[in-house]
């Protein structure tokens, strides 16, 4: 299981604008670079990231090969109401992993 | 006797006319086709993605260093000028490349729920090149500003 991190204040005031931000171990192998047998180590990156806020998506984002290693992501939503927000990563070789965070909205 | 250098004096001419086509079609980059994303592969993902609308320049900025040490990670901010209401907001962003090899670097996709357009992430770059952040609105325009970065080690060079 590959280790997340995120990042989401803990209050906030109804209607205010929140930063997030997350970030995830992964090496994003690239499928163009050479192994040590001569041979194209084969392509394994995250595809995909969800972020959900109480079951509603308000961020996805796809990714391609030319997103670094150890994705990080920040963007920011409109603090509604209290709740969970939950962030999901998917890729090759069935990699899955999901975190959630949750939020007070005063 | 005679006959031998005669024909060696014409294999010579022969192979230095060959050579002088040869040197002449690679200067013209016929036979050459490199192995990563060109500015027309960027041109043909960017036109997936906006189809047959405009590309208008403005309303983004893409912050990007325009002097990188390492291309394995650059960080990268992308914001967009819109008020993001229900009526008008930004759906989506997407970053090009030139160089790499491939064009794509992301799609992301926000709503008038995000508050504010913008997106941070941190990408890898093979070599100095054009980066282009394109926005699509919710009134279907396309919105775009291209930055030129200089890469001092590139990403995807090295081997293992």
């Amino acid at each position: 299981m590959a280790r997340a991190l995120v990042n989401v204040p803990a209050k906030a005031k109804r209607g205010e604008i929140v930063e997030i931000k997350a970030l995830i171990q992964h090496d994003m192998e690239t499928g163009f670079r050479v192994g040590t047998s001569g041979n194209i180590i084969p392509r394994d990156i995250i595809t995909d990231f969800v972020c959900k806020y109480n079951g509603q998506e308000i961020f996805r984002a796809e990714l391609f090969p030319a997103i670094s290693a150890n994705p990080f992501f920040a963007f920011s939503t409109i603090a509604t109401e209290s709740g969970t927000l939950t962030f999901e990563w998917s890729g090759d070789k069935g990699f899955s992993a999901t975190e959630s965070a949750d939020i007070t909205v005063e | 006797m005679t006959q031998q250098p005669e024909n060696l004096q014409q294999t010579r001419r022969r192979f230095l006319r060959d050579t002088a086509a040869l040197a002449g079609s690679v200067a013209l980059g016929l036979s050459v086709t490199p192995a990563e994303a060109t500015p027309d592969t960027m041109r043909a993902a960017i036109k997936r993605v906006v189809g047959e609308g405009e590309l208008r320049q403005g309303k983004v900025k893409l912050d990007l260093p325009p002097l990188v040490e390492n291309g394995n990670v650059v960080s990268l901010t992308v914001s967009v000028d819109s008020p993001m209401t229900d009526t008008d907001y930004v759906k989506a962003i997407h970053i090009f490349n030139e160089r790499n090899p491939q064009p794509n670097v992301i799609g992301a996709y926000l709503g008038p729920r995000a508050g504010r357009a913008s997106l941070s992430t941190r990408i890898r770059l093979a070599d100095t090149q054009n980066v282009i952040a394109i926005a699509e609105l919710s009134d279907g325009s396309f919105w775009s500003e291209s930055v030129n970065v200089i890469v001092t080690l590139a990403a995807c060079v090295e081997n293992l």
